[in-house]
């Protein structure tokens, strides 16, 4: 029998995948997929507290999760690609304007 | 058959999340995200989330993926970027991180806070109605307001994307 902790606990290991992927690899494209990664997730656990609760609102802010995650990834693949531009890398350690 | 098919998936999504991880290549991290999305659409339709199954495969695994392998061929990234870390030894202490947050998430699941009201949309209800047609119905009642703000929302993203890709910044 798969109960609900079961499903939290699963939402819990892939988010912990996501949070560890951000801050171990350098490559900003990467670290984009592991922030994907962990929206989905939170998916993931906002489905199974619909489907064991009855409820149907879950799935509602899942709808809007994915609208938002498309609108976010579309732009900031582009700022991605407006930085490559500029300087011929995606490597995080290399973009340290602001850093003072 | 469900709880093997739980299992299976479980362990199908987490290995493709370590892989995405740890694999040098961005092209290989990016199929193996799209193999996590879609082992969690598996699941979405254990959980009697069947149109948001579909979506997910459709914008996730299909639009955004999409977008992401393009921009990977666009800025022809090579796998030696990676080498020149300088920063080795956050890898541990992130690991570290890593697994404290896990068990505090672990530790919350065991309270009991996450005891909720259990709503009217009971299983049977959603199949004799249908998955998609409440959703529907849902979408343009309750949740007219969001419904329209994320189609605003996806209109000032597509104008953001046109001007940051403009050749002169």
């Amino acid at each position: 029998m798969v109960t609900l902790t079961h499903y939290l606990v699963l939402s819990a290991i892939l988010f912990t995948l996501g949070v560890v992927g951000v801050m171990i690899r350098r490559n900003a494209i990467i670290i984009f997929m592991c922030i994907e990664l962990m929206l989905n997730a939170v998916n993931l656990s906002f489905v199974s507290f619909a489907h064991f609760l009855n409820s149907m609102h879950g799935q509602m802010f899942v709808f809007f999760t994915m609208t938002v995650a498309a609108a976010e990834a579309a732009v900031g693949l582009a700022i991605i690609v407006a930085i490559f531009r500029n300087k011929e890398t995606v490597n995080i350690d290399d973009m340290n304007i602001m850093k003072w | 058959m469900e709880a093997y098919l739980f299992y299976i998936m479980a362990a199908v999504s987490v290995g493709a999340a370590v892989y995405l991880i740890f694999e040098k290549n961005p092209v290989h991290s990016a199929l193996y995200l799209i193999m996590t999305l879609i082992s969690i659409a598996v699941l979405y339709i254990l959980l009697e989330a069947q149109f948001i199954a579909a979506v997910q495969i459709i914008v996730y695994a299909g639009a955004i993926m999409v977008l992401f392998l393009f921009v990977i061929m666009l800025l022809n990234l090579n796998v030696r970027e990676e080498i020149k870390d300088v920063l080795l030894f956050q890898k541990i202490p992130a690991i570290i991180m890593g697994i404290l947050l896990f068990l505090t998430i672990c530790l919350i699941l065991k309270s009991r806070f996450l005891q909720g009201k259990q709503g009217e949309y009971t299983s049977t209800y959603i199949n004799t109605i249908g998955n998609t047609k409440l959703i529907g119905n849902l979408l343009f009642t309750d949740y007219l307001l969001p419904f329209e703000l994320t189609s605003i929302l996806l209109f000032v993203a597509a104008i953001g994307v046109i001007i940051l890709a403009k050749r002169k910044l």
